[in-house]
C-alpha cells in the first residue's frame, strides 16, 4: 500500500505541465528521415554494384588464367634404365 | 511502378504526420524527463526527439505490425543512453535544470524512472531494453524513487557527512 502511495506521488511529480511541442517537429522529422532513407538506398546500391563488380572481374579473372588446368611441367623427369 | 511508389509515399507521410500529431507531446515530455531540461528550454530534448521520429519515418514502412510509438521510445532511450554513456561527467551534469523534478537524479535513474513510472514500461522489458539484469533495474529504481521523494536538501547533507568522516 505504502508502495502504491508512493508511486502515486512519484507520478504526480513527473506529471509536470508538458513542454509546447515545437511546431517544426514533424517536417524536421521527415527531412531527417528522408535522408536517411536516401543514404541507406545509397548503400544498398553501392554495395549490389561492388558484389557485381566482383563477381565480373573473378569470371574475367578464371577466364583468362584458367586456374583448374594442370601448369606444364617445368622438370623433366629423370631418365634412368636407357 | 512510378505511381504506386508515390501514392505509397504520400500514405507514409500522411500516417507519420498523424502519429507524430498524436504521440509528439508525449514523448517530447517524456524527452524532457529524461534530459532534465526546464520544460520551456529542451534542445536537447528536441534533439533526441527529432532524431528518434526520424528514424522511425526511416523503418516506417518495415514495421510490420509494430507500434511506431514503442519503436520511437525505445529509440529515444537507446540513443540517450548511448549519448550519455559517451560524455559520461562532462558537460552534462551542468546542463540538468534545477525546476526539473529529475535534476538530482543520474541519468541511468532518470532512464529508469521515466521508462518505469512515466511510460509504465514492465521492468523485465526495461532490462531488456538497456540491456541489463532486471535486478540492477530493480535497484536503480528503488534508489531513484528514494532520491525522487526525499525533501532536496536531506541526500546532499548526508552525502557531504559520508565524505567527510574517512578523511
Amino acid at each position: 500500500m505504502a508502495r502504491m502511495n508512493r508511486e502515486a506521488t512519484a507520478r504526480r511529480l513527473l506529471e509536470r505541465p508538458p513542454p509546447p511541442v515545437p511546431p517544426g517537429l514533424h517536417a524536421e522529422a521527415v527531412r531527417r528521415g528522408a535522408r536517411i532513407l536516401r543514404r541507406r538506398t545509397l548503400v544498398r546500391r553501392a554495395t549490389w554494384l561492388l558484389m557485381l563488380a566482383a563477381a565480373v572481374a573473378f569470371t574475367v579473372w578464371a577466364l583468362t588464367v584458367r586456374p583448374w588446368v594442370e601448369p606444364p611441367s617445368e622438370t623433366t623427369p629423370p631418365l634412368t634404365g636407357w | 511502378m512510378r505511381p504506386r511508389h508515390a501514392s505509397r509515399d504520400l500514405c507514409r507521410a500522411r500516417e507519420f504526420e498523424a502519429f507524430v500529431a498524436g504521440a509528439g507531446g508525449r514523448l517530447l515530455h517524456a524527452a524532457t524527463l529524461l534530459t532534465a531540461e526546464a520544460p520551456g528550454d529542451n534542445p536537447r530534448a528536441r534533439r533526441l526527439l527529432t532524431l528518434a521520429l526520424a528514424h522511425t519515418y526511416a523503418s516506417w514502412d518495415r514495421l510490420r505490425g509494430e507500434d511506431p510509438y514503442d519503436v520511437t521510445r525505445q529509440h529515444l532511450a537507446t540513443r540517450f543512453a548511448h549519448g550519455t554513456w559517451r560524455r559520461r561527467g562532462g558537460l552534462l551534469r551542468s546542463r540538468a535544470h534545477p525546476e526539473s523534478p529529475l535534476a538530482r537524479l543520474t541519468p541511468q535513474e532518470r532512464l529508469v524512472l521515466v521508462l518505469r513510472l512515466h511510460e509504465g514500461v514492465a521492468e523485465e522489458q526495461t532490462a531488456a531494453l538497456l540491456g541489463l539484469p532486471a535486478e540492477r533495474v530493480r535497484t536503480v529504481f528503488h534508489r531513484a524513487m528514494a532520491v525522487l521523494l526525499s525533501p532536496p536538501r536531506k541526500p546532499a547533507a548526508a552525502v557531504g557527512g559520508v565524505e567527510t568522516v574517512p578523511s
